[in-house]
């Protein structure tokens, strides 16, 4: 179980420019719950994600994960439990260094030593797991990454997310930024990593894609200014369309004049 | 050209190749330009020489250096992690606090090591039937190989690999469970504890040490550096510790033929440094230029957008 509550992040605090990004947010997720998340651009997203991993210090509130308070830990601590994908497909991996040392950096998250950092039996598996992949990767295990396209290094960050068993996966709109091709691989791709261990991962994707909202996951969270203001899950969930979460959304969040814009920018 | 020419360009290129490989680690390894080396440079000869001028074991001298070299690049690294300086101001504080630090361990501005029991001397002691011109080169290679397999030896474990990752992607390794601050300052400490290492055989080399025997070190191993990758462009840790150490055998020798024969065109031991210099801009700016000439092919051909080179290496 991961449970939030109450967080609050403040950018830029006692300055003329100071904004809310989360505002006392509360939100219980389960194990194998995959939880999607939607809401307008500043809504407080993307920072939701940088709490949870460690990357962002709260300014109050806490998180806990399977009963223990990781709100005090650095990131690096963090990351033995998190696996990560952000939108950038050049954030998630090392560009001057090659698919099989970037694979064996992700594997081991805690206690690294003077072991060699690949040997046979690690070049094998991730031989392995890449073709599992369907990009012909495993041929290619010595490349540079930053050799690779877009898509296909994105592709190596979901496996990179997923291959060490974490308990959560946070998924930044990680297919905001391929072509449509590329974005419904990697789309079915982290299905396919997810459902493999559904029992005990705790997923949460932030998208911009209402339709992807719905049709991902078991559940769906939407926010604006930084609170959680509808919660969905469940037969309730199955019945709902784009259309009723546009309709939601503008009620909710107290904002009939961007009605239109809003639909236009989440559909 | 006379052969000792080549012993010494080969000697020098040996003992400031160990200074290099240091310098390879931060400049290219973690993307760390480090300055400290001005000032670890000189502290190795300081404490090197300090010890065997009091009598002690030059062994034992040359361990302390680098243990001394290794503080210095932890100060570096403690002042960049922990109180947030940009690394060239960490590096820049430090290699200042040492010109101090040096004078007080020296006690003066100038220590000679001639009739002391270097290590050098312990090993022609051991060959006694060897010509020094010929073993001294022999060990520094000996020891630099050793080095160098080490180095390789260490980036490729867990470890190691975090160290490269740091200098290529921080976020990212950030968020596979990496403390950078640690992964910084261990390159830092394994950096200048080699650049220490260096000073302290040349000081026993040269036989003497000098507080100002830093001055140009960061320069001299850019050079080196930048000249060896481009020389040799394999990607991997292998050949790029090798293609640094071709580069810093080829550094010295321009240099000293620069000093052997730059009489002729007008040059003065003073104006080293600025061919130094010049040398860092040319190796660095080559790629660029090479991009620049592509202009031939566009006007032969009429095509305007042909060629895209960046010179990006990886």
């Amino acid at each position: 179980m991961l449970i939030i509550k109450g967080l609050t992040k403040y950018f830029a605090k006692n300055s003329p420019h100071e904004t809310l990004a989360l505002d006392n947010f509360d939100l219980q997720i389960k194990k194998g719950d995959f939880v999607t998340i939607i809401g307008s651009n500043g809504a407080g997203k993307s920072t939701l994600l940088n709490l949870v991993a460690g990357t962002l210090q709260q300014d109050m509130g806490e998180i806990s994960l399977l009963g223990k308070a990781i709100t005090c830990q650095p990131e690096y601590q963090r990351a033995r439990w998190i696996g990560r994908v952000f939108q950038n497909p050049l954030l998630g991996t090392a560009p001057y260094m090659t698919v099989e040392e970037n694979l064996s950096l992700s594997l081991k998250r805690e206690k690294r030593g003077l072991r060699l950092g690949i040997n046979k039996n690690l070049r094998n598996f991730f031989r392995e797991k890449l073709s599992e992949l369907n990009l012909e990767l495993e041929d290619n295990i010595s490349k540079k990454v930053g050799l690779l396209s877009g898509g296909q290094r994105q592709a190596m960050t979901m496996l990179m997310a997923t291959m060490f068993k974490p308990k959560v996966l946070l998924l930044d709109e990680h297919t905001a930024a391929l072509d449509p091709e590329s974005s419904k691989k990697i789309l079915k791709l982290t299905q396919d990593l997810v459902m493999e261990r559904q029992v005990d991962l705790i997923t949460l994707m932030v998208t911009h894609n209402m339709k992807q909202a719905l049709e991902v996951g078991n559940r769906t969270v939407m926010m604006d200014r930084g609170r959680n203001i509808f919660d969905i899950q469940g037969e309730e969930r199955k019945k709902i369309n784009v259309d009723d979460l546009v309709r939601q959304f503008s009620i909710l969040g107290n904002r009939k004049d961007k009605y239109i814009e809003d639909r236009m920018v989440l559909i | 050209m006379p052969i000792s020419l080549f012993l010494h360009a080969l000697e020098q290129g040996l003992v400031f190749g160990i200074m290099v490989l240091g310098v390879f680690i931060t400049y290219k390894i973690l993307d760390f330009p480090d300055l400290t080396v001005e000032g670890s440079f000189p502290l190795g000869a300081a404490v090197a020489a300090k010890v065997i001028f009091s009598g002690g074991d030059p062994l034992w001298g040359t361990f302390l250096a680098m243990i001394a070299g290794s503080l210095a690049g932890l100060i570096t690294g403690l002042l960049h992690t922990k109180l947030k300086l940009t690394n060239l101001l960490s590096g820049i504080l430090t290699m200042t606090l040492l010109y101090s630090v040096n004078l007080r361990i020296m006690g003066r501005p100038n220590i000679p090591l001639l009739g002391k029991v270097t290590l050098l001397g312990e090993i022609e002691n051991y060959f006694p039937n060897l010509s020094m011109d010929y073993l001294i080169p022999f060990f520094f290679l000996f020891l630099v190989v050793i080095l160098k397999f080490i180095i390789d030896y260490f980036l490729s474990t867990e470890i190691g690999l975090t160290i490269i990752a740091t200098g290529d992607n921080e976020q990212m390794i950030k968020s596979l469970g990496v403390n950078t601050d640690l992964t910084k300052l261990m390159g830092l400490c394994i950096s200048n504890a080699l650049v220490a290492l260096s000073g302290a055989l040349f000081a026993q080399y040269s036989g003497f040490a000098d507080v100002n025997m830093g001055l140009g070190t960061i320069v001299a191993g850019l050079a080196c550096v930048i000249i060896g990758i481009s020389i040799i462009k394999i990607p991997t840790i292998f050949w790029r510790t090798i293609a640094v150490l071709v580069g810093s055998l080829v550094y010295r020798l321009i240099m000293i033929i620069a000093l052997r024969y730059g009489y002729s065109f007008g040059f003065k031991p003073g104006d080293l440094k600025m061919i130094s210099v010049l040398l860092v801009i040319i190796a660095l700016s080559v790629p660029f230029i090479k991009g620049k000439l592509n202009f031939a092919d566009r006007f032969n051909l009429g095509r305007k957008d042909l060629q895209n080179n960046n010179g990006k290496e990886v």
